[in-house]
């Protein structure tokens, strides 16, 4: 591969870690830490909002952040030829 | 059948089925004994790397701590679990790609350095037997609690069993058995939930009965129920919190920081075969923790509301049979202070009648339920699974270490692959040792040490390994400074509010008001800061190093051929 090219890949891959590590930040030190008393005002279920994002909802969401990310990098390993199989 | 007889049968099988996998999976190589051959399937290594994980302490006292701390428990939940997106995103596929043993292996190569790879063995040997004393502690308790045995006999047992899969299988042995392990601790966590949620609730799936009505209360939401209940005892409402938000955020990034950066978690993604195969695994890995992590603050929150209902005002001579069979274990003590016969449990330290251990949420839980005694016998092996697996994990490290860091890069360059082999076995098995003598005469500061091993884990190795990865200009004298000011600052933050002035450890005192569990996060800034500054003082790393950051920041192929 290219310098040039490598450099495109390496760019886009930053580009993917800070999407996914903001929403990562927003959602357990945002929600479920600075923001957790104005959202409990909020009821969800049987839940105040702030409380299920501090024990529930943020782990759901780390979960899927990892698959979003297998699923990006996959497509842009492809995409620059550097995919493995 | 009896309770006993059900767990030993429940936990024989178990130990019987964890001996017969060793067997099979003997190890033939030394990166069968490291890696175990770089063969592992991305979904046998995410549940490999849930028990790894999950310990003694995940399984058995995690719901029970949180159920007593409401809200505040969250710093554990979303420090234990988001510390893998960290992991996934910024480690795995990288070390995967750089493609050798362990994680001092990494520093040394990267930092072109015989004293960072000696640094991170240190702190690589020291954060793992801080962290597997507890386990084999563990076992020994369990042991005690559901079989009536002597504790000591229990870690004895432990011994063996680990001893016979982590020498003979090394990292392959141990990987297959983790797998068994994380089968057997899930299904025993969660057949208990689930039968308690229906309980309570109605709703089989513990995460939604946690924010549903209670069945005995129609209309009453069993949060809200809690609350009150709390309120009323004189304690915080459960879904408040008491600890300081600043507080709350340097604990709860010194958990993720340390989780990303604990060697025996990290080096479980050097068993896979590809890089896309390390970033699928990590989120595996995350999957099957998190069924467990999300189900633990609804049995936190079924255990206490339970709990409350039982015993709390009621006339002590009346009280279910659980609560006098776990008097005996002295988990739970009721002294009777004022005479009236009846428990008082509240906040009021001088009226409050009732010492209730936080395990008790987890181990009582069938019996407070009245569920059937096989499920008994499955809570005790789930524990065992959980204790044994992450025990196993830390002493592979340890022996890794030991063999593969300090005999063959150091000491003894030319032995052959198979002496290198045998010296990891002999490692293995005197660490399982020194882990059983730590289990049986169990240091007074274990408690207190399990912030070292974070702290330390968080401003050492994770700094490193990012600016190893993401900043081609960070050389050796960079990381190194940056770790031992990280870890010289942590360690003395630790040291002196736990050992030399625990008058002084509170609020008042702590700097910025961030306690020692939280301190690693400020010692990784400073690491990241420091590191940064005298790199760009110094010269830049050689011309081969700068080509190995761009082969392993790509899954495959690179600018240039690498020499290593």
């Amino acid at each position: 591969m290219s310098n040039e090219k490598m450099k495109e890949y390496w760019s886009k891959n930053l580009r993917y870690l800070a999407i996914l590590l903001t929403v990562w930040f927003v959602v357990s030190y945002g929600f479920s830490i600075l923001l957790v008393n104005a959202l409990d005002t909020i009821r969800f279920a049987g839940f105040k909002l702030g409380f299920w994002f501090a024990q529930q909802g943020s782990m759901y969401v780390f979960v899927a952040l990892i698959f979003i990310y297998v699923s990006w990098m996959n497509k842009l390993d492809r995409e620059y030829d550097v995919h493995e199989d | 059948m009896g309770i006993l007889t059900w767990t030993y049968i429940i936990v024989g099988l178990t130990f019987a089925l964890y001996i017969g996998i060793a067997i099979w999976s003997k190890a033939r190589s030394t990166s069968d004994f490291y890696v175990a051959g770089k063969h592992v399937s991305p979904l046998a290594n995410g549940m490999a790397t849930g028990a790894d994980w999950m310990s003694a302490a995940s399984f058995i006292s995690m719901a029970g701590l949180i159920s007593f701390i409401g809200r505040d428990g969250s710093v554990y939940l979303m420090g234990w679990t988001g510390g893998y997106v960290l992991l996934a995103l910024l480690l795995a596929p990288y070390l995967r790609k750089f493609g050798k043993f362990t994680v001092p292996d990494f520093v040394g190569e990267r930092y072109y350095s015989q004293l960072a790879r000696q640094v991170a063995v240190v702190c690589a040997i020291f954060v793992s037997f801080t962290y597997v004393a507890g386990q084999m502690r563990g076992v020994g308790i369990v042991f005690s609690r559901f079989l009536n045995v002597d504790i000591n006999m229990g870690v004895l047992v432990g011994m063996f069993i680990v001893f016979f899969y982590a020498v003979l299988g090394g990292m392959k042995g141990i990987t297959y058995t983790q797998v068994a392990q994380y089968c057997v601790l899930i299904f025993a966590y969660l057949v208990p939930a689930i039968f308690i949620s229906i309980l309570m609730t109605g709703n089989p799936i513990p995460q939604l009965g946690f924010g549903s009505t209670l069945s005995a209360e129609p209309g009453t939401y069993l949060l809200d129920k809690l609350d009150g209940l709390n309120t009323a005892l004189g304690f915080a409402a459960y879904t408040d919190g008491t600890k300081s938000m600043v507080d709350v955020f340097f604990i709860t990034a010194a958990l993720m920081v340390g989780t990303a950066g604990l060697p025996h978690v990290i080096v479980r993604f050097f068993t896979v075969p590809k890089v896309a195969d390390a970033r699928k695994s990590a989120g595996f890995a995350l999957l099957f923790i998190a069924i467990l992590y999300t189900t633990a603050p609804a049995v936190a929150a079924f255990a206490r509301t339970n709990m409350i209902h039982t015993v709390s005002n009621k006339v002590y001579a009346e009280v279910p049979p659980w609560f006098k069979n776990w008097e005996k274990t002295g988990l739970i003590k009721f002294e009777d202070k004022n005479g009236d016969g009846i428990i008082n449990y509240v906040k009021d330290k001088n009226a409050n009648e009732l010492k209730i251990d936080r395990d008790i949420m987890v181990l009582a839980n069938p019996e407070i339920a009245n569920l059937p005694n096989w499920v008994v016998g499955l809570v005790a092996a789930g524990g065992l699974a959980a204790a044994l697996s992450t025990a196993a994990g830390l002493l592979l490290v340890i022996s890794t270490s030991v063999a593969h860091d300090l005999l063959k890069k150091a000491v003894m360059p030319d032995i052959t692959e198979k002496q290198e082999l045998l010296y990891a076995r002999i490692s293995a098995a005197a660490a399982v040792c020194v882990a059983g003598y730590f289990g049986i005469n169990p240091p007074g500061f274990v408690a207190q040490v399990v912030a070292f091993a974070f702290g330390l884990a968080a401003s050492s190795f994770f700094p490193a390994i990012i600016l190893g990865i993401f900043d081609k200009r960070m050389n050796k004298e960079g990381a190194i400074t940056g770790m031992l000011v990280g870890i010289t600052f942590t360690a003395a933050y630790i040291i002196y509010f736990k050992f030399i002035n625990p008058g002084a450890n509170t609020p008042d005192h702590w700097w910025f008001g961030i306690s020692p569990e939280g301190i690693g996060t400020l010692g990784m800034l400073l690491n990241a800061g420091v590191a940064t500054v005298v790199s760009k003082m110094t010269a830049e790393p050689p011309e081969e190093i700068q080509h190995m950051i761009e082969d392993i920041r790509v899954p495959r192929g690179a600018g240039a051929p690498v020499e290593h």
